[in-house]
């Protein structure tokens, strides 16, 4: 079996550059790949696009990579909770493009899937719709969507293998199986790493065949945004 | 008038057994608790999951397992976890029964706008327009009223739109409303204490009222 395996997060993104399109698994501060953003931070990175559900909060997630000035456009569903986020696009520092989320989510597996476009309902009537190709059938009317790939998609699984195998967890599954398909290279980050042979492959959501590189992170903070509790 | 826990317990006496339901932020939630036992219902949470329980108690807090709130919750029996784009197969594919969800204003042809205030900080539409733009079945909870004291049931839109020809009924802190397939909104129910007149008189858009109006009942 091709054995994916590299060292750690340094070695994983050591090529990642300025300028490249990145996409970063996550729903919220659910399912981020916290090891390889801690690795990327180390970096003198600049004019990165990062294709993310969201931006992270102020001091966690993709919310620091924007207090370093790393990222130029961001390409997601919703930004709330991002004091920073809000000064630098206000400013003009910092580009968006605001994406339905099911559309996101469907442009980047598109991406992974050979897909080129497809008509969605999503965004009918709305300036979502400005510039794209309108198209009726049966009577509703849709919009044009394009895939969508990146030079790198950074996602976060529970277990992985080292065929690249990947297992998710929760909630924490969200974007992540879709962006390992459309990464020209995918690196996997896993809470636990282990040989090929040792995972249920019934049970395998993204096959090693969408990751390029996987290792074991460590020190997953995993922090939680609303912390709601029934008293 | 209604309160808001009164607007999320009237949204749940419209629950029929054996929905998906998606619940949006605010109100929406609150509708989740006054769901009547008997129904055997589902709710969708659009980042992955249907069959969203009931919030953890502190030694089940597992921040892998959030809602679309990004809150912690818990997961009844019998419940599944899926990917972005298959939990929006099911959004836009229809197979999700019944969408709540709030809105900023709705217009008297189910035109809703709940994403965009311009000149002020734009957060995103989230996965709005994709539930908006397929559910067959959309329930609004608002306030009739903007703080402000505009109506927010109009005849057209002011803000940035969601979706269009959508909303099929709305519950406010005054009425409960449903839209009309040819346009404009009937008057179906009022609130306990709250006239027909008042109701004119806070519905900018077209108000249809067909014989005696009931109150609501709880």
């Amino acid at each position: 079996m091709i054995n994916k395996t590299v060292p750690n997060a340094e070695s994983a993104t050591k090529d990642i550059g300025s300028n490249s399109v990145l996409m970063l698994g996550g729903f919220g501060l659910c399912g981020i790949p916290e090891n390889c953003i801690s690795a990327l931070l180390t970096r003198d990175l600049h004019d990165l696009t990062c294709i993310s559900n969201n931006a992270g909060v102020d001091d966690f997630g993709i919310g620091q990579m924007l207090q370093r000035r790393m990222v130029r456009k961001m390409i997601s569903s919703y930004v709330g909770e991002n004091a920073e986020f809000e000064r630098q696009l206000l400013s003009g520092e910092l580009k968006v493009e605001l994406i339905p989320q099911g559309t996101l989510a469907e442009r980047i597996r598109a991406g992974g899937a050979g897909i080129p476009g497809f008509f969605t309902p999503a965004g009918v009537g709305t300036e979502v719709a400005d510039g794209k190709e309108q198209r009726e059938f049966d009577g509703k009317l849709y919009i044009l969507e394009r895939g969508l790939i990146a030079d790198f998609a950074l996602v976060k699984a529970w277990k992985g293998d080292t065929a690249g195998n990947l297992i998710f967890k929760g909630t924490a599954r969200n974007f992540n199986p879709l962006m390992a398909m459309a990464g020209r290279i995918t690196i996997a980050e896993v809470e636990e790493l282990v040989p090929a042979g040792e995972l249920d492959p019934n049970h395998i959501h993204t096959p090693g065949i969408f990751v390029q590189r996987i290792f074991e992170g460590k020190n997953y903070e995993k922090r939680i945004e609303k912390r709601t509790v029934t008293p | 008038m209604l309160d808001k826990i009164q607007i999320a317990k009237r949204i749940a006496r419209e629950i029929k057994n054996g929905q998906y339901i998606n619940l949006g932020i605010g109100i929406p939630t609150l509708v989740a608790n006054y769901i009547p036992e008997e129904l055997e219902v589902v709710l969708q949470s659009e980042n992955g999951l249907l069959g969203l329980g009931p919030f953890p108690n502190e030694e089940e807090v597992d921040a892998d397992l959030i809602n679309a709130g990004k809150q912690t919750i818990s997961m009844v029996k019998g419940s599944a976890l899926f990917d972005s784009s298959m939990s929006f197969a099911m959004i836009r594919g229809g197979h999700v029964d019944l969408t709540i969800l709030g809105a900023m204003e709705v217009s008297e042809n189910g035109d809703i706008s709940n994403w965009k205030i311009p000149g002020k900080m734009v957060k995103g539409m989230g996965g709005a327009m994709d539930l908006v733009a397929s559910a067959e079945n959309i329930i609004v909870a608002m306030q009739h009223c903007s703080r402000e004291g505009k109506s927010k049931l109009l005849k057209n839109c002011t803000l940035p739109i969601t979706g269009i020809r959508c909303v099929r009924k709305i519950v406010t802190d005054l009425a409960l409303i449903t839209v009309m397939p040819e346009g404009g909104f009937r008057l179906l129910e009022r609130a306990p204490g709250v006239s027909v007149d008042e109701i004119k008189s806070k519905t900018e858009g077209r108000l249809i009222i067909e014989g005696e109006i009931p109150e609501m009942v709880f």
